[in-house]
């Protein structure tokens, strides 16, 4: 127990110093995640607006696919970005694996059909509030897709936020595809995963504790930002 | 005072008529129709009101004239077309159905969707916001507006496009009187502009009001079509005359 509050002791220094380990392995951890959030985002919102508003043959099997890879075992994302990327790999040739290009790529396949999945249950319930007016109005399809995602905006942050949540939490996949190297592809996940195997628990302990308070940040931002949206009836 | 309502280019969907149309719920079959087999032919000019008892027809029929919902049967034509073309008729809901976004963000909106150019925007939504008497509230969201408020906030954005036809489904229809009498002031100023409306209405008092032809429903037909004052004073229909009579009509 002597051993925990001291390591804990020492995680409360390591931050309090700005240890630069530390503040290199956060920066390269937000750097991915929001990398990978924005692209899930560029992908996943329009996905899930045409899933809302689309009719094409296929669309329940589509949208009964993204809904099943909201689950996605990372391990098993990690494993197939590792085999493409691979020498041997169809793209062994771009010599992405461990870089934080692949650790990009792995976590954009993890949250893409989150926020593809949110996007399209929040867009079919405004769709259907609005759907009688945009058609009143002769809206384009493109235009109708255009006014749901903004007037979502609010609800479509909740969903990215949640993207963001999964992608900086996740060890597996980029564990798999970054290779854990020391100031090349350290994450916060996967150096705590490390140096708790090493027995050095205060590194892991700090990293944790900077992880809980962003987890706190993001969540508080967002319940801030709801309320505003709230009260302006944006929500 | 400058015509800020019609639109002269968009006279070319006259006359609008139905033709023997017939509305069954979309994947009942067999299932009883709930208009059934109505003709009308809408001209430029009177104000039409469409009064009938609960589930007469009454919205679905303006539904179908808006081309919001297509026929089972029969035909709707908007100058001899199959389509009234873009933006040459507007529909207001019951309920307010507004953007999340300010006053003047909604009207911006359905200009820009109407393809109003940019430079032409900003001046006609202060017009749009004048004949509404909404420039106090032009920043404001528009879904924190009163009722009223945002039934005029409907009115103006449906004229955002100078329509040739104006569809109102009953839109005073939760509004205290004051805010319907503001509604109906701006229903007779398009009127009076030469914006055709036709106007749903269950408020016998409204349709005394409003009306210079009045179209009653019964059980998804036509029972009588009559100018306002005729209709009003010798109903000849059974269905009118029981109607206006207060009695249940089944």
């Amino acid at each position: 127990m002597q051993d925990f509050w001291a390591a804990i002791g020492e995680a409360v220094a390591l931050i309090a110093a700005m240890n630069a380990d530390l503040v290199e392995i956060i920066g390269l951890s937000l750097r991915v995640t929001l990398s990978a959030v924005a692209v899930a985002c560029l992908i996943g919102l329009p996905l899930g607006a045409v899933l809302a508003v689309g009719r094409f043959p296929g669309r329940m099997a589509a949208t009964v696919l993204v809904n099943a890879l909201m689950g996605l075992p990372p391990v098993v994302v990690g494993l197939t970005v590792y085999l493409m990327l691979s020498a041997a790999g169809p793209l062994g040739v771009l010599q992405l694996l461990y870089t934080p290009t692949a650790m990009i790529i792995a976590q954009v396949i993890l949250v893409t059909p989150i926020i593809a999945a949110l996007t399209r249950q929040v867009v079919e319930d405004l769709h259907r509030e609005y759907d009688e007016l945009l058609r009143s109005m002769g809206a384009s399809r493109s235009g109708t897709v255009a006014t749901l995602l903004w007037d979502a905006r609010y609800s479509l942050l909740t969903a990215a936020l949640a993207g963001m949540g999964r992608a900086l939490a996740e060890v597996g996949a980029v564990m798999i595809v970054g290779g854990n190297i020391n100031h090349v592809t350290r994450t916060m996940t996967t150096a705590i995963a490390l140096e708790t195997s090493k027995g050095e628990l205060a590194l892991a302990l700090g990293l944790g504790m900077i992880l809980i308070a962003l987890s706190v940040i993001v969540s508080a931002a967002l319940m801030g930002l709801r309320s505003s949206a709230a009260r302006m009836a944006y929500a | 005072m400058r015509d800020m309502a019609h639109n002269p280019d968009s006279d070319g969907i006259w006359p609008v008529e139905l033709d023997g149309v017939v509305f069954e719920a979309p994947g009942e079959v067999g299932a009883k129709r709930l208009i059934d087999g109505v003709s009308l032919r809408l001209e430029p000019g009177p104000l039409t009101c469409v009064m009938g008892p609960n589930g007469a027809g009454k919205s679905l029929l303006l539904r179908l004239i808006a081309g919001l919902i297509r026929p089972s049967g029969g035909e709707v034509t908007y100058g001899g077309a199959a389509e009234a073309g873009k933006n040459r008729i507007a529909f207001v809901f019951q309920r307010p159905v507004l953007l999340r976004r300010s006053v003047a963000a909604n009207l911006d909106h359905a200009l820009k969707t109407y393809g109003a150019p940019r430079a032409a925007r900003r001046g006609r939504i202060a017009e749009l916001l004048a004949l509404g008497q909404l420039q106090a509230f032009a920043r404001q969201p528009a879904r924190v507006l009163s009722g009223g408020e945002q039934q005029r906030l409907s009115m103006v954005r449906a004229l955002a496009a100078r329509p040739a036809l104006l569809l109102l489904d009953e839109p005073t229809a939760s509004l205290d009187p004051q805010a319907t009498a503001a509604i109906e002031a701006l229903i007779r100023q398009v009127a009076g502009e030469g914006v055709k409306v036709v106007l749903v209405t269950h408020d016998r008092d409204q349709a005394r009001r409003m009306a210079e032809e009045i179209v009653f429903l019964h059980h998804g037909r036509i029972a009588e079509q009559a100018p306002a004052a005729r209709f009003f004073d010798q109903p000849r229909s059974p269905e009118a005359q029981a109607y206006l009579a207060g009695r249940l009509l089944l």
